[in-house]
């Protein structure tokens, strides 16, 4: 067994894009039930719509990438407007649950044949990002995420960090999005419009008796943490192929846990949560199998490599349990109200 | 360095596994045969006679440029080839001496179009377009519209009945404890897969009593579910947030168990193949589906017998109605809230095997994906009253059914996952719930 | 001045009436008046109050036996449930169909009989809430910390203030979670005045607080009045009612049944009829007082 080899393709998640996708989402997550306590059991649908609007921004309407990425967030932005003018008042499960059906109505909208030529319905769309993939589209040409990649062709930095341009341009851009989304959370969550979310969080008619309009915020908070959802989806978009059947409610679910884990109720907590939870999917996702080809574990090394997902599940439930405050969270900071 | 970077790869090889597949609870889907795929744009489609997908036939494509192309379908009738240019007319031609003997490409039943072996199709500004082909006898048939309605009202009342086994639990759990069990999908998974395992011990002639043994399985995963998770939480007084979240989690841990022991392929149980036996006109039914619509009525009845008849029955919708009045008045709480889990996880895994037979097949996730209908049931027929589930059930039965004589079949949930969120938003109490009263 | 000083002896308003005290008279500057407010719940009546005026600058108590709808008409007043229907008015502005924090903003403020102490914010966070100038709450403005950091630093002096009055400056920086129940009125009702109302409207100030602080409640409650904002407070303990309600209107099943003076009205057989027949003989506030105000307190 390659042990440092294990440890090396390990550490690599933390600059993952798909770890930053998640930290991305996780951040809105945090907005939406760390900060304003609402229950948004829909991420995915937020995610979905940032990575199609982008594709479909470029494919379709022929926009360079930064100009997609609009297109995405814009998206979100309405579907934020849609799901929260007439839901926010629900209570919170009932909220779950009309969230939750949403973004499965999103995704299943993504996924059937009627709107082929705009969503590629089941195949999902490609070559979007320009020229480097398998496939090239001409209509990506300059605009092309790409194209626009100032980083000269070769492979670069150490081990486990020895990448090519592309890998690079996309960590620098994604580490970018992320700090500045960090920055703005952690201004906001320590602003006095920070300070009344976290009153609604409490309890919102104390709030609203203080003469604050708790709709309006709270329609806000969705939106901004939709529109972290949507850099999520955009995220993950800039580096792969988009798919219907990854904005699953599992993604959400995923992301609850990895939120869960650094703590909901901080600004780095998504961040840790995120790069903690990679890291140890990516772990295990190596280790478990390479235990069983050494004959150490009673299984075979397909399903050695599915013992992890069973573990979030687990979990999930212990954290929500025993430690609902996240791992480094604080006690008293943590959350679950009512 | 060098295992390095190859161990660097595999990394991200199991990321994208992870971010496709894996995690995401897709399996691999079959790959379509495809020609040409490093062209940017994409015709697919596939071939089918009478539902049933045709492998092997040869799909000839031309067009301007001089682009010509040759695809073979998959096993699944399935076929793409990429073409250069979007906004631009391809031809598609079927070579029907590769067609089984006897038949010919028909009409389109979804478009009542009659459609040649040549056909011309245009690759829109998206850069995609479908071309499915038809095959049947050389004859015309159209089904008459009476018969189609006919046909998904029978469907969708059997289907119905299916999710109003699971409903009625969930209904009843949400009703004494307040969880919004996410959870209530794998308990329908347990009941298919457990028959499963049983008939593969058994044999097949075994099935009933595996059916049996799956039940009383079923209920004792009820059983163990609260006494090991639910019952110590409640005296943990923890939140009904948090033990939303705790179902989630769990619904996450026995899902992928199941995965990790039967894989990510589809099992069926015997007898899901049974003949069709015709009723009038184009209208038939299977001999599994009249039987699991006569066990499912049968069983409800029982249920509602108990609900409202027997002492325990009476006992849970008191703690239904006001459980601090209930427990005041000497119920038992703790005890009635274990015999609901029991019973709720008895109907949701006979409505698991029923599902097995309806979709048909076993699958790790076959429970989530009608957990949104079952929730929808539950919360059309008001939250927490059982009787109400079951209403709900058979009207969200009948839309998903009817729905794909209007919209195409694939989005035919999206109306379910409407009238759900409707509901929610305009009379949350449901339609048989009592609104509450405020203040 | 410290709320640990002596009992403050209450100054009563007279004279607030205009004409012969009945139920819904005339005040002679009305801060509040409602109309034919009504609300139903399914069959029930809970609340149907023919007309009826608060007075300017006192303070009015508004007793009941249980159910007789006093929280549910509070919760009519201030926005937080819709009548069936009704009109009402705060300073000559109607107030129908308000939503409760434009009603909030226009000077009318409560506190809830279940205390909404904000749990997981810290004192000093809660009363920062209350705080209305603030424009650091508006979205764009709150990510440009020099755009509030000004306002914030006056509004944290305010509060400072109002916490040293209301003793609980030393709890600032404790989460709002760790204060005792009598705490968490005062709290409350620190974080209400931050928004500087003219109406405070108090749901039962006295529930769940432990004798030793009443007096201290009581004395808040009194200098609202003397820094010229006018009370009206739901209570059941009808010692306290005697000892600071200028003015009481006693509702039962939903209607005003008597106003007056708390002396004359605690002699009306329509207000000993509206509470529990049996114990017509007992004084009432024994009947219904849950608690004994401290020796220094009591009536003489």
């Amino acid at each position: 067994m390659d042990i440092l080899g294990i440890l090396s393709s390990t550490a690599s998640f933390i600059l993952d894009p798909t770890t930053m996708a998640y930290a991305l989402a996780g951040l809105g997550l945090a907005i939406h039930f760390g900060f304003a306590g609402l229950l948004n059991m829909g991420m995915a649908g937020f995610m979905a719509l940032g990575a199609y609007g982008y594709a479909i921004g470029v494919l379709t309407l022929g926009l360079p990438w930064y100009f997609a990425a609009f297109v995405g967030i814009g998206a979100s932005i309405i579907f934020a407007l849609i799901l929260g003018i007439p839901t926010l008042r629900l209570r919170g499960d009932y909220l779950a649950i009309v969230t939750i059906a949403a973004a499965e109505i999103i995704r299943l909208l993504l996924l059937t044949s009627a709107f082929i030529d705009v969503t590629g319905s089941a195949d999902g769309l490609s070559g979007f990002n320009g020229p480097g993939g398998t496939v090239t589209n001409p209509i990506v040409g300059a605009g092309g995420f790409n194209t626009s990649n100032p980083i000269p062709d070769g492979e670069f930095g150490f081990e486990p960090f020895f990448d090519d341009e592309r890998t690079w341009y996309l960590r620098i851009v994604g580490a970018i999005i992320l700090a500045v989304s960090v920055f703005v959370v952690w201004r906001l969550v320590n602003s006095p419009w920070g300070r009344v979310i976290k009153g609604i969080r409490e309890d919102e008619e104390a709030v609203r008796s203080l003469g604050k309009n708790v709709f309006a915020y709270k329609l806000q908070a969705l939106i901004i943490g939709g529109v972290f959802g949507a850099l999520g989806g955009i995220m993950l978009a800039l580096s792969t192929n988009v798919n219907s059947g990854v904005y699953v409610t599992s993604l959400t679910f995923f992301l609850w846990t990895a939120l869960l884990l650094g703590g909901a109720a901080t600004v780095f907590g998504p961040l840790v949560g995120s790069v903690i939870f990679w890291v140890l999917q990516a772990f295990l996702g190596l280790l478990f199998p390479a235990l069983a080809k050494l004959g150490l574990l009673p299984f075979d090394s397909i399903q050695a490599a599915q013992v992890r997902f069973i573990l979030i599940g687990v979990a999930l439930v212990l954290l929500v349990v025993f430690r609902p405050q996240g791992i480094f969270g604080n006690k008293k900071e943590l959350t679950f109200v009512k | 360095m060098r295992t390095m970077s190859t161990m660097r790869r595999l990394a991200s090889a199991v990321g994208a596994f992870v971010l496709a597949f894996g995690v995401l609870g897709i399996a691999s889907p079959a790959q379509a045969d495809v020609v040409n795929p490093e062209m940017p744009f994409k015709i697919s489609g596939n071939v089918q006679n009478k539902g049933e997908p045709i492998a092997g036939v040869t799909i000839n494509l031309t067009g301007g440029g001089g682009y010509a192309a040759t695809v073979v379908t998959d096993a699944e009738g399935k076929f793409t080839a990429g073409v250069p240019e979007k906004e631009a007319d391809y031809t598609v031609t079927v070579d029907e001496s590769t067609l089984p003997d006897g038949v010919a490409v028909i009409d389109n039943p979804a478009t009542e179009f009659v459609e040649a072996n040549v056909q011309t199709v245009t690759v829109g500004p998206g850069g995609r377009v479908a071309m499915n082909f038809f095959i049947g006898q050389g004859e015309r048939k159209t089904v008459a519209w009476v018969d189609q309605v006919v046909q998904r009202l029978i469907s969708g009342v059997n289907f119905g009945l299916m999710l109003a086994l699971a409903s009625v639990g969930l209904s009843l759990i949400y009703g004494t404890t307040g969880i919004s069990n996410f959870a209530h999908a794998e308990m329908v998974t347990f009941g298919a897969i457990a028959t499963f395992a049983l008939v593969e011990f058994f044999g097949d002639a075994g099935l009933p009593l595996a059916i049996g043994l799956a039940i009383i399985l079923s209920a004792s995963l009820g059983w163990a579910l609260d006494a090991g998770l639910w019952g110590p939480l409640r005296k943990r007084n923890t939140g009904l947030v948090q033990l939303m979240i705790v179902s989630i989690g769990l619904s996450l841990a026995i899902r992928y168990l199941y995965q990790f022991f039967i894989g990510g392929g589809t099992e069926q149980l015997p007898g899901a193949d049974s003949p069709k036996i015709p009723l009038f006109g184009e209208v038939s039914l299977s001999v599994v589906g009249m039987v699991s619509m006569g066990i499912s009525v049968v069983l409800i009845v029982i249920f509602a017998a108990w609900l409202t008849y027997t002492k325990v029955g009476k006992a849970t919708r008191a703690i239904s109605d006001n459980p601090s009045l209930a427990a005041a008045s000497g119920i038992n709480v703790d005890g009635v809230i274990r015999i609901v889990w029991i019973i709720g996880s008895l109907l949701a895994g006979f409505s698991g095997i029923l599902w097995a037979y309806f979709r048909p097949g076993i699958r790790w996730d076959m429970g989530g994906q009608i957990l949104l209908l079952i929730f929808a049931a539950t919360t059309l027929g008001g939250l927490g009253t059982a009787y109400g589930a079951l209403i709900g059930s058979l009207i969200v039965g009948i839309l998903v059914e009817a729905s794909s004589l209007f919209i195409p079949s694939d989005l035919k949930y999206v109306g379910a996952l409407v009238v759900l969120i409707g509901i929610l938003l305009f009379r949350p109490q449901g339609i048989l719930g009592r609104k509450e009263r405020v203040g | 001045m410290s709320s640990n000083d002596k009992p403050t002896t209450p100054v009563k308003s007279t004279g607030l009436n205009v004409g012969e005290i009945r139920p819904g008279v005339a005040k002679k500057d009305p801060i509040l008046i409602a109309d034919s407010v009504r609300r139903q719940f399914g069959g029930l009546t809970a609340v149907d109050v023919e007309h009826v005026e608060i007075p300017r600058n006192a303070i009015t108590a508004l007793i009941g036996p249980n159910g007789a709808g006093k929280t549910t008409f509070f919760n009519l007043l201030t926005g937080f449930d819709n009548p069936n229907t009704g009109t009402w008015s705060f300073n000559g502005r109607s107030l129908a169909g308000v939503a409760a924090f434009k009603v909030a903003r226009m000077g009318l403020i409560r506190t809830f009989q279940l205390t909404k102490a904000l749990s997981l914010l810290t004192v000093m966070d809660n009363m920062k809430l209350g705080s209305t100038e603030q424009r650091g709450e508006k979205l764009w403005a709150s990510m440009f910390h020099f755009l509030w950091k000004k306002k914030d630093a006056e509004i944290e002096a305010q509060a400072l203030n109002l916490l040293t009055r209301f003793n609980l400056d030393a709890k600032k920086d404790d989460y709002a979670a760790s204060l005792s129940g009598g705490q968490r009125k005062l709290l409350e009702m620190a974080r209400a005045l931050m928004t500087k109302p003219e109406l405070v409207m108090l749901d039962e100030p006295m529930a769940g607080v432990n004798p030793a602080l009443t007096q201290s409640l009581l004395d808040h409650i009194l200098n609202l009045k003397k820094e010229g904002m006018t009370v009206l407070f739901v209570e059941h303990d009808m010692h306290m009612v005697r000892h600071i309600a200028d003015w009481v209107i006693v509702m039962a099943e939903g209607k005003v049944v008597a106003e007056g003076d708390p002396h004359e009205v605690m002699r009306n057989p329509a207000v000993i009829d509206a509470y529990l027949g049996s114990h017509q003989d007992d004084d009432l506030g024994t009947v219904t007082g849950r608690i004994t105000l401290p020796k220094s307190g009591k009536e003489k």
